[in-house]
Order: C-alpha cells, then structure tokens, then sequence
C-alpha cells in the first residue's frame, strides 16, 4: 500500500443562512486508505461531502486532487466523477427495474453498428463484479436482488468509472451482518487497488474494523486527523462529543435530583423490539422517573423511543402499563393510554409549517377526542394562550403560521400540543436540538418540573451532560442494542462515554 | 396611509386574486354586453347572463368541492371524475329506463339516483383504496378510471346513446315548476352548504390539512392519514356522482362518450385559479368555487364573442396562463422586487397603489 496524498481539502468554509455549516475543515485522503469521518448530528459530516462531490457550492478554501495542477471547483457530482470521485449513497440511486449490467454501464453504453451492444455489456458486468466475487445474473432488474447486492453494483459501476475517491455513506446501516462482512471484503479489495475510500457511518465496531485513519469533525470543525489504531474508543466517542478524556474525570455528576425509590410502574416491556432498527429490550420506567437513553447517532436510542410510542410498529415483545398488557399498534394506541412524544426531527415529524401555532397546539388534543367534537374556537384560543403564556412562546398571535417562529418556540409549541393531553409519559426526542441556551436551559427546568408532578419521562440527547442534568438514570444503547442501564454513582460522563464506546474499557483500545 | 395599508391587507388576502381574476372577465362582459347583470323573470323562471353563468358552473362548482378536498389532503389530484359522472349518469338512467330509450320508469327515480350515486362512490373508493392503501400515485391510480370509466359506461348502457322521455326527468338539470332558481344552482349550493358544515363543525377540516401539509406528523399525533386520504377520495367520486346527475338531465340522456368530456380539468384548473397549493395541506373552499365560476363566465364570454366551441380552448388557455402567472409566488416577487426598485427613485404614491 502506498501512502500518497490523493485528496486535499484546505479551510473549507459552508454557511448557510444563520448557520456554519463548516469553518476552515481541512481533510486529506490517500491512496489505498479508508478514512472515516466521524462526527454526531450537524457536525457537517454531510455538508463536507456536499461540497466535494458538488452539490453545494463552498463558501471557502480549496479542494485539490492528485493529477490536477489547479483547484477544483465542482459544481455537479457529474464533475466530480470526471475527477473521479464517485459517492453511494445510503439511499442506493439505481434505476430497479433496469437490469444489474444496464445499471452499471448507464449513460455510457458500449456501442456497435450504432446499437447497444447487449453481448459486450453483459460479459463486461460480469467481469467487473467477478472481481468482487459476486455471481449473479446481470441481465436480471438490478430491484430482484438485496440492498447489499444492489450497493456493490452501485460501488462496483462507481469503480469502473475510474474512480480514485470513493465515498461510501452509511453504507452498512441496512445491511445483515453477513452482508457487511462482504461489503468489507469488497472495501479491502478497493484498497488493494489503490482507491481512497471516505467512510461515514454511525457504528463504532466498523470504524475500527475496516478504517485506518479517522477525521472527526463537530459542530463543524475539525476536531482531527487520527490513526484508527492509536486512537482509544473512549477517546473517540469523547471527541465525537467534545470532551477530552482527561477532562471527564474531574467532571463532577452535574444531575440537580436526588436518587429516589420509586415505587409504581408505569411502563414495562419485556423483549420488545423490531427487526431491523432495534434488538428486542427489557426496559422499567416509573412513575415520576426521567431515564435517559444514551448512545450515538443510530445507536437505537430513537428507534427503541419510537417502537415504545407506535411510531414504528414491534414485531416481537410485550408491553405492560400499570401491569397490564397493552398493544401499541399506531401512536393513538398510545396516545389514548397516556403516552406523548416529541420526534427528533422537529421540520420533519414535529410541525405543521403552514398551520397556525393555535392549530398545531391544539391538533393532538383534537386528534384524541375525535373528529365528532371539534373544540370551539374559544376553547382553542384559551388553550393556546394559555401554553403561550405558561411556556412563554414567543409569536406574534395564535393565528400566525408556525413556520414563522423560531425553532425554539416551535419546539415550545409541541411541547404545549403534548402537554395538553395531559399525558403520564412523556418520550422527548433530542427536545433541545437546534435551540438557543436560554431556552434550552428552560425546556431542561421544564422537564424537571413535569417529573416533580409526578409525568415520567423518557429523554434523549446527544449531549450527555444534558442527560445528566435531567435524567436519574441511564439506558446506554449501542448498535441497536440495549446495553446497560446506569444509575447512582455510576452516572458519570466518564462512564457513559465508556460504555457508549464499548470495546475495551481501559482506553488503551 | 390608512387605506394604503387596508388596500396592502386586502391584496395580501388569500382571496385577492380568485376574485379579481373573476371580477375582470365580469367587468370585460359588462364593456361588451351592458346588459350583462340584468336579471328578470320570464315565465316564472330567472333569465340572465349571470344566472346562466351560475347554473352552467353548477357541475364544475360541485366537482371543484370534491376536487379541493383531493388536493388538499393527498396533495395529488383525481381525473378520473368526468369519466365517473359518465358513469354514475349511465347507471341511473340504465336502471330507470333500461338499454332502449323510452319514457317509462322501470324502479323508483328516487332509487335509481341513490344507486347511480352509490356506483360513483364505489368509483371514489376504488380511487381512495389505490391511493390511501397501495400508496399509488394519485395521478396514475386516477389515471385508471379516467380510461375505463367511460369504457364502463359504455357497458353499462350497452353502446346505446339512451334517452329519457319523460318531462319529471329534466328538472334535476333545469327547472322544478315553481322554483325560479334552476335547479343545478339549489343543488350546488346544497351540496356546498352541507360540505362546509362537515368541514368546519367537525374537525374534519382540520384533519385534511394536517394530513396535506405533514402527513409523518400527523401519524405521530395518531392520526390516520390513509383513512382521511381514502375518504376524500370516496367523496370526489360522490361530488363526480351528483354532477353526473345533473349532467344527464340538462340533456335528458346519457352520451357515455360525452357526458362530463374534459371536465376533470377544469375542476383541477378551478382550485388551481381559487389559490389553492396543489400540492397539499390548507386549502379555501370559497376560492375554488370563485374559482370555478371564473372559468365558466370565461366559456361564456368567449361564447358571446363568437369564439367556436372548437377554438375555445386556445382562447381559454391564454386566460388561464395570465391567471396562473400572475397567482405563481416567483411573479409575486418579481414584481415586489420591480416595485421596491422604483421604490427607491421616488414616486412613492404610484408604488402604494
């Protein structure tokens, strides 16, 4: 393997309105290597490779490859493969129901006569994808076979294009474990032929499987390089989450509860989980108790919030609420026994843009009472000012569109459509995402407060010294699984990053 | 300054345009034809230009009702309600006379609408099923009915163009004797009255368009959003249904071929030129019924001016660019743009205004 500098990417600068999304990154690829970019939610892991593969222009710096004696400017992905950089996404970009050597050689179809040379396309596929050993039939619709099969003909045409970058992007996160072993059986070869491959993904085993060096960014600068290999995992999780480990240690338990017995259960599962984002998990949550899932991006933290909820349907396990069975089907199920949740993704999953803060207040009440008994428009107006006032939303009137706030009274905003259902548990998913500190620091009272009343809750962060703060006990998730749970003298971010880390704990990796 | 900022609240309203748009080609008739808005009583019946216009948009208005619905909350549209109202006016009058056409009842006509309506409905369902269910796009799964409808009212009135002889027959379509309203305008209104009831005393309303505007948000605060989806679905093949009705007793037949041709598009164009987002979520009843009514003062105009009913729609289609253009978000900036521009050399007044 030789170690030449492929790629250089020198004080990238990306803002978007109000936000920075990068700030003077740099990131170097070499040849034969692959390189993992690490980095939690709105690092800018993704704006990074935005910008190289030209879909968003860069505000700054400069991007070099080896072989072009000026600096690259890409403005389409289209150019960046001409530099021979070829991206995969998670969300494979195929044409299904063309056939697997269609796939590969789209838009640049060997020709004979003026004709598509069927025989020539079809022994060429099956000889690029020897080289993967993988035997399939190329002239069948590439949509007949797997997310994996489907990947390594995205990766296998993206090579063949001369590719010398190749990015994956989470390309492993709906793979089976047999699957991912031949993916990486696929990376070595990669690099055997000298290709640079950026690796994103969220699972800390595979980083330190298949990469060699790793660049972590957050909040859009560039923590570091690393050499996978000298780089502890505590180290890294610690990184990710900017904190140095040295510091951890003379970080005292921030959380402002004291540890209490807790005698009613509310809410019991018993191995329920779902194929595929969250293994089945035992889980007790009490009356009046906020416990705190911890883990990184795709850890199961959301997933196993959202199986909880009837966001996303179990296939396997059983609930109990008060001790009795419950079936959580869809999120009214849950709604209708005292359950609320607040989604991660606020745009996405939380508002209603173009309704009014009146109207996205009210609609979960309105949902749960039914479509007969519509609330009067007084009552409607009593309810929201009442939570204006109560959580202080900032908003020029009840009737304006919600879209018009800023996120952090949005976030109010679905605080108050759930408190009005006068809900016992209450799942917040990252409710403090993208939020000024004031009002972060008031949604954490918030939380308190509502426990004080007796609401459980169920918080999840990625800031851990939040989950700290709020939650007096800890389920730590990592790659799907519920691995343990920390409570007392265990709560220490030294702990948790531990055991988020998994692997050795030593920290000597 | 008061009445500059009551002028800027008024064009700012949602309803601004809709009705503007209609107020031109009012004006535009008044210029060609002064005695446009004169309405007097002949016969014991209401004669005018407006009232003509009223009652030939009746169908369109009903159609437009059900079409908002689709809109809103699928953020897709249905093209298959011409071909359904084919249908539905097929099977009422199949029933009540039977392949030949004559003038004797053959079941009850009370019954034979029900049933007529019942078989749009089924159609609507279908539709609903298809989109809600399947998850397919609504302009394909429409797409199915748009096809096969007529071939299906073909079958149902066995290739026969059938009449209905028989006097009763024609009030549905023109005049109950007594009545100086025509009857499409009562039922449209009916029907108009009745679904703005649902929608707003009910949260019905509110359910479709958090359905529109966020359809994974609205699951997460439990609510259905295929069931609403299949519903308004159900409920444009009804609105398609009663049209048909109606469609079929101006001309006292059924034409499987002809009843309702093209008609889908003007719906569409309706709610479109009411101001509503075609791609879901809050939607105006009111401004794709102005909507709709614009449409229909639009034919009639041209009409009036000796424009073929076979040229009318390139006419028709100039209109409806201008319309469309001047309501497109990008134009409104542009010109807010050219205004802040002129703005800043001077002349404030001109700008206000």
């Amino acid at each position: 393997m030789n170690n030449e500098v492929i790629l250089t990417m020198r004080g990238i600068d990306k803002k978007f309105p109000g936000v920075t999304a990068l700030s003077k990154v740099d990131f170097t690829l070499r040849s034969g290597e692959v390189h993992a970019l690490m980095g939690e939610n709105g690092a800018g892991k993704s704006t990074l490779i935005k910008v190289l593969t030209g879909v968003e222009a860069l505000d700054g710096g400069e991007i070099r490859i080896k072989g072009v004696d000026h600096p690259v400017v890409n403005s389409s992905p289209q150019e960046a493969q001409k530099y021979g950089i070829s991206t995969v996404y998670q969300e494979i970009n195929l044409c299904p129901n063309l056939s697997v050597a269609e796939n590969i050689f789209l838009g640049r179809e060997p020709k004979k006569w003026g004709r598509i040379d069927w025989k020539t396309i079809n022994q060429k596929a099956t000889e690029i994808l020897d080289v993967f050993q993988i035997e399939i039939d190329v002239t069948k619709p590439i949509e007949n076979y797997s997310v994996a099969i489907q990947q390594m003909v995205a990766i296998a045409r993206a090579v063949d294009i001369s590719s010398k970058v190749l990015i994956l992007d989470e390309p492993t996160s709906s793979l089976d474990e047999h699957e991912v072993e031949k993916l990486f059986s696929v990376m070595s070869k990669l690099k055997d032929m000298g290709i640079g491959i950026i690796f994103i993904t969220h699972f800390l085993e595979e980083v330190y499987r298949i990469s060699d060096r790793i660049t972590i960014l957050r909040n859009g600068i560039r923590v570091g390089e690393y050499e996978t290999n000298s780089l502890p995992r505590v180290q890294l999780v610690a990184k990710m989450m900017g904190k140095e480990y040295d510091e951890l240690t003379t970080i005292k338990n921030v959380g402002s509860y004291e540890a209490k017995d807790y005698e009613d259960k509310l809410l019991e599962t018993e191995q329920l989980g779902r194929m595929g984002s969250i293994k089945p998990f035992d889980f007790l949550l009490h009356k009046g108790e906020v416990v705190g899932l911890a883990g990184l991006l795709g850890s199961g933290r959301s997933e196993m919030s959202r199986v909880i909820y009837g966001a996303d349907r179990a296939d396997t396990g059983q609930a109990y609420w008060k001790g009795e069975k419950i079936a959580v089907h869809a999120p009214m199920d849950a709604m209708k026994i005292g359950m609320a949740y607040l989604p991660e993704n606020r745009m996405v999953e939380g508002i209603f843009p173009e309704l009014s803060v009146r109207e996205n207040i009210i609609i979960a009440l309105q949902a749960k009472t039914g479509i007969w008994k519509l609330m009067s428009s007084k009552e409607q107006e009593a309810f929201a000012d009442k939570y204006i006032e109560l959580l202080q939303i900032k908003t020029p009137n009840i009737d304006a569109p919600i879209k018009n706030l800023s996120g952090g009274n949005q976030q109010k905003v679905i605080f108050a459509r759930w408190l009005l259902t006068n809900p016992e548990l209450l799942i917040l998913d990252e409710p403090t995402r993208g939020i000024d500190v004031g009002t972060k620091t008031e949604i954490q009272k918030l939380v308190l407060e509502l426990a004080g009343q007796g609401k459980s809750i169920i918080f999840i962060s990625s800031e851990i010294e939040e989950m700290l703060r709020v939650c007096s006990r800890m389920v730590v998730l990592r790659d799907g699984n519920k691995i343990c749970e920390l409570s007392g003298d265990e709560l220490g971010q030294k702990q948790i990053m531990e055991t988020i880390a998994g692997g050795d704990i030593s920290g000597e990796n | 300054m008061k009445i500059k900022s009551i002028l800027r609240n008024i064009s700012r309203h949602s309803m601004f345009f809709p009705i503007t748009c209609l107020i031109i080609v009012l004006v535009i008739n008044l210029i060609k034809t002064p005695t446009f808005f004169h309405v007097s009583i002949n016969n014991g019946v209401l004669y005018g230009y407006i009232i003509d216009i009223l009652n030939r948009a009746s169908e369109l208005v009903i159609l437009a009702i059900g079409m908002t619905l689709v809109v809103a909350c699928s953020g897709g549209t249905d093209i298959s309600v011409g071909a359904v109202s084919a249908v539905a006016g097929a099977i009422t009058i199949y029933l009540l006379v039977g392949p030949m056409s004559s003038g004797d009842y053959r079941m009850p006509y009370v019954l034979a609408i029900l049933l007529g309506l019942l078989g749009a409905v089924l159609c609507g369902m279908f539709n609903g099923f298809l989109i809600a269910r399947l998850k397919i796009q609504p302009m394909v799964a429409t797409l199915i009915l748009y096809t096969a409808g007529r071939g299906i009212a073909q079958v149902i009135t066995q290739g026969f163009i059938i009449y209905v002889r028989k006097e009763e027959f024609k009030y549905l379509g023109n005049f109950i004797p007594g009545i100086p309203v025509p009857t499409p305008i009562i039922i449209a209104t009916i029907v108009l009255i009745l679904t703005n009831l649902l929608l707003k005393k009910t949260a019905l309303g509110l359910y479709i368009q958090t359905v529109g505007v966020n359809r994974r948000a609205a699951k997460l605060v439990g609510l259905n959003s295929s069931l609403f989806i299949f519903l308004v679905y159900a409920f444009s093949g009804l609105c398609a249904g009663i049209s048909g009705m109606i469609i079929t007793s101006r001309v006292y037949s059924i034409d499987a071929n002809n009843a309702g041709l093209n008609i889908e598009l003007d719906a569409i164009l309706a709610v479109a030129i009411g101001g509503n987002r075609l791609d879901g979520g809050k939607f105006s009843l009111a401004g794709s019924i102005v909507g709709a009514i614009t449409i229909q003062a639009l034919t009639t105009t041209l009409y009036a001016m000796k424009v073929t009913a076979d040229q009318l729609p390139v006419y028709k289609a100039i209109v409806v660019v201008f319309i469309v253009v001047i309501q497109s978000s990008e134009f409104k900036r542009y010109i807010g743009k050219l205004l802040s521009r002129i703005t800043k050399h001077g002349d404030r007044k001109q700008v206000e205004v």
